[in-house]
């Protein structure tokens, strides 16, 4: 009982050291519940079946990335912890010359962990639970979802699975102390504050040099994951990484030896107020925090570049939703000498196709003259093989004049003319046009059916025929109609609109589709079903952009806390030699605020380099889903990590502040 | 002669009503410019509390402390540290040099918080670093130096700043003997030469014997002056010694 009263008193005497490892504990349970939870959202409950397939799925994957994610936070609170019990060391020493043993140390320790366990895990769960709730109003907004019929949910699935992957968390914790515990001797405990570590200074010259490596191996990964990322397999790829990596640890390692060096020869700066003893801090500081320093500058490029890509992938499918399916429903039939058309397959059924209006139906062809290489030229691809050499024998999709003029009709889309010798190509793939325009530029000619073809346009005609999530034609081919006479008809294709009064009749057409068996030479896609794949797509990724977001964000701005913490901790002397001879307060707490600032914006700055080519790298990889503009994402990110990377900041800062008056 | 430093009926109770510690007991003195001035006692005779509250550290309870002519007993927040760092240097008995700053740059520091123009600090520092012979040192860290060559880079930090009283708190403490006459002889050498006022408390005799005169303090009172006029440093120890024994023996260790 005496023991468990010196726990609690202990909690509530180191309550401010305590602050962040509490904020971070609280904040880790919280997301973890919030993620865990979304299946017992009523959002998730009433919804329709394709999209109750997109949210299973995302459930199964945030459960998988919930195990990584615990991985992280274990670390995380094991170092927390580490740092705490290092703080406390003369603590115990007079504990064990007051005659207390090892094995009471360790209880009074293990009653400590199990009360801050449980008390964050309280906090935790009323925190996460209520975040949940906003959470559902997000998913419901997302999934378009009616919510007009909300009510409070709870799952309790989520929060047992909280409880028992944070109580395996902290029973490890608990395993860990006892054992650093044992290891202790007295006369260290006695000593602990009068330990200094050794000031290690390294060589400048050293230190320039590696630094001017690591700008060196930093700049050729940059150069080989962005301009370069077309030409490099995926062994240099991984390659790149690890110089990443590499560059990233010796850039700590020199970038203080460098500063130092910089600003030494600029006198006027150096020998200002307390910049001296600002920099040589850092770099005695920055020393031995080189591992840590380079962990936390790639778990923040982490998060910037995961949430960032994440977003504008969410935004670049849904962005040109709405203009890419102008239909209600497009059915594909690739015709293997069966001359049945569509329409009569969708009798043959027993599908009514008075369910459809606005229908359109036309032929795609295709000559064995007309692939990819022969329409891009020889000019093009003498210069740009490398970008065509897997699908350079790929038959073009060739088409009707008067059935595109139909389709554009219906579109609203310009109608077009040719001469009996022109063609032209209709694309919206960004990716394409370029060397479409070239080619066309170039004056390409098409033989198709033995006759020679020049092009009316010398760029494409933006736009599509065939519905999808996002502009994503290539190009087809536009021919007079006399040209394709002869040639034969690869597939067929039949756009329509549904023909329904009110959205009853609407989702009943619909579900004809989906319940119906089609060919195996048929396919069919509705809008809907595009909708749902769509959104479906976007918020899974945003989600698992959001929980690994956070969670790296939360890790690495916490260890940077706790290092400051226990540096402010280290320094607590230095400062009363400062104040000794005579700096006022408030030159120190500048330096303080220098100092903290620096070590918590320069791995920022890194990471922000760092996301600058690795979001370039990851928007070209994720270039099929479309593109759409990196502004909003960036500035959801930038505000993102202000606020929850701002707020560890200014606790650092006062709490070292509070640290050094003491 | 100028007045640097006049302390009139300096009191410092320590404690409550129950249970009072007079750690400095109406204590009354002055230190005229150009002035080396001892104090001595035993541990707990209240020589340490007297030197903090004339450091500006600490606060007297009652009685007045006037440094060239401000009574610092009045001054507050950041007047005080600005007195401190422009009118005070201090020396202590482990030094509190910046462990992480080369001896070069924690002189300069003492300049750099007083915002001298960068340009004169340069030339400050070495003169001061060639006075105090330890301009090899200048670019040396703590750790790379002698205690000796210690004390006398936190000398140089203490005067560089030209302050109008130099506080030594044991400078002695933690040198070999060899190294404590080398950074007296300093001591001496700033006094004659550059007019420094020192105010030094020890409690050893030998390191007292250099200055001019010494105050002897017991249980907080001051119980004995004695003046070196002109005495040899030997026939000035001697009588040091003589009071030190008349103080009975708590100062033992003063030999």
């Amino acid at each position: 009982m005496m023991l468990f009263k010196l726990s609690l008193k202990n909690i509530k005497k180191s309550f401010k050291d305590y602050a962040i490892y509490f904020l971070t504990l609280i904040l880790g349970v919280a997301i973890f519940y919030v993620f865990n939870a979304m299946d017992s959202q009523q959002a998730m409950m009433d919804v329709s079946k394709s999209k109750k397939e997109i949210m299973n799925l995302m459930n199964n994957l945030l459960g998988g990335v919930s195990v990584f994610v615990s991985f992280v936070l274990g670390f995380l609170i094991i170092y927390a912890n580490k740092f705490l019990i290092r703080k406390r060391k003369k603590e115990f020493g007079i504990y064990m010359t007051l005659g207390m043993s090892k094995g009471h140390i360790s209880k009074i320790l293990l009653i400590e962990t199990l009360l801050i366990g449980l008390i964050s895990l309280a906090v935790g769960l009323v925190v996460g639970i209520f975040f949940s709730q906003l959470m559902s109003i997000v998913v419901a907004k997302m999934f378009e979802v009616d919510m007009s019929s909300y009510t409070f949910s709870l799952s309790t699935a989520a929060m047992f699975k909280t409880m028992i992957y944070f109580g395996i968390m902290y029973l490890l914790v608990m395993v860990l102390n006892v054992f650093v515990i044992s290891r202790y001797k007295l006369i260290n405990l006695i000593t602990a504050n009068k330990q200094n570590e050794k000031v290690k200074i390294k060589n400048p010259i050293l230190s320039i040099i590696i630094f001017v490596i690591s700008i060196a191996i930093l700049s050729y990964a940059y150069y080989q994951v962005t301009v370069n990322i077309m030409n490099i397999s995926f062994k240099q790829f991984v390659l790149c990484i690890i110089l990443g990596i590499i560059g990233t640890l010796l850039f700590f390692y020199g970038v203080s030896g460098f500063v130092l060096r910089l600003v030494q020869a600029n006198k006027k700066l150096y020998l200002k107020n307390l910049n001296m003893f600002v920099l040589r801090q850092i770099n005695s500081k920055i020393n031995t925090t080189v591992f840590s320093m380079s962990v936390i500058c790639i778990l923040l490029f982490l998060t910037i570049t995961i949430f960032s890509s994440a977003m504008t992938l969410n935004l670049a499918v849904s962005k040109d939703l709405k203009e890419v399916t102008p239909m209600d429903i497009e059915i594909l039939q690739y015709t293997d000498g069966n001359d049945a058309t569509i329409e009569t397959e969708l009798e043959r059924l027993n599908f009514n196709i008075d369910n459809y209006k606005d229908i359109i139906s036309f032929n795609y062809y295709r000559d064995k003259n007309v692939t990819v290489a022969t329409a891009l030229g020889k000019e093009v691809m003498r210069n740009y093989s490398d970008e065509f050499k897997y699908n350079n024998q790929m038959p073009e999709n060739l088409m009707k004049l008067s059935d595109y003029n139909k389709v554009a009709k219906q579109y609203g889309s310009e109608v077009l003319s040719l001469a009996k010798d022109e063609y032209l190509v209709v694309a919206d793939y960004e990716e394409v046009l370029e060397y479409r325009n070239m080619a066309l530029e170039g004056g390409v000619k098409l033989k198709v059916g033995g006759r020679e073809y020049k092009p009316k346009y010398d760029k494409i005609v933006f736009g599509f025929v065939e519905l999808s999530t996002s502009h994503s034609n290539t190009g087809i081919f536009v021919l007079p109609d006399e040209a394709l006479a002869e040639v034969p008809v690869s597939h067929r294709v039949l756009l329509a609109n549904y023909n329904a009064d009110n959205d009853a009749e609407y989702d009943k057409i619909e579900n004809m589709l989906e319940d119906m068996t089609l060919p195996d030479n048929m396919s069919g896609r509705s809008k809907t079903q595009l909708y749902d794949s769509a959104v479906g797509v976007g918020a899974i990724v945003t989600f698992i952009g959001l929980y690994l977001g956070i969670i790296f964000l939360i890790s690495s701005a916490a260890i940077l806390a706790l290092k400051e913490l226990s540096e402010s901790l280290d320094n607590k002397e230095r400062y009363q030699i400062l104040r000794k001879i005579g700096a006022a307060d408030d030159m120190i707490n500048k330096s303080l605020f220098k100092q903290i600032g620096i070590f918590f914006l320069v791995p920022l700055l890194l990471a922000i380099i760092h996301s600058i080519f690795g979001i370039k790298c990851a928007n070209e990889m994720l270039s099929v889903f479309g593109r759409s503009g990196m502004l909003v994402s960036i500035i959801l990110t930038a505000l993102f990590i202000i606020a929850i990377y701002g707020c560890y900041f200014l606790l650092t800062y006062f709490s070292s502040k509070r640290i050094i008056q003491e | 002669m100028e007045r640097v430093l006049e302390i009139a009926n300096a009191t410092k109770y320590y404690g409550n009503k129950s249970n009072l510690t007079k750690a400095v007991d109406n204590i009354t003195f002055d230190v005229d410019k150009g002035e080396f001035v001892g104090i001595m006692g035993a541990s707990g005779s209240g020589k340490t509390t007297l030197l903090n509250c004339i450091a500006t550290i600490d606060k007297v309870t009652s009685g007045h402390i006037i440094i060239s002519g401000t009574d610092v007993t009045e001054l507050k927040g950041s007047s005080l540290n600005k007195f401190r760092r422009e009118d005070l240097g201090f020396i202590f008995q482990d030094f509190n040099l910046l462990d992480t700053l080369t001896a070069y740059e924690n002189i300069a520091l003492a300049l750099t918080i007083q915002k001298v123009k960068p340009s004169e600090i340069d030339k400050r520092v070495r003169k001061v670093a060639e006075t105090l012979g330890i301009t090899h040192v200048l670019q040396k860290y703590p750790y790379q130096m002698s205690g000796g060559e210690k004390q006398r880079v936190a000398s140089g930090r203490a005067i560089i700043t030209n302050p109008k009283l130099v506080l030594a708190d044991e400078p002695t403490g933690a040198l070999d003997s060899k190294s404590a006459r080398q950074l007296l002889e300093n001591f001496e050498y700033l006094n004659e030469e550059l007019k420094a006022t020192i105010l030094m408390v020890t409690h050893d005799a030998f390191t007292a014997s250099y200055c001019h005169r010494i105050l002897f303090i017991k249980d907080g009172k001051i119980f004995n002056e004695l003046v070196r006029g002109n005495d040899s440093r030997k026939e000035f120890f001697d009588k040091i010694i003589d009071v030190v024994t008349l103080l009975g023996g708590d100062l033992n260790d003063a030999l």
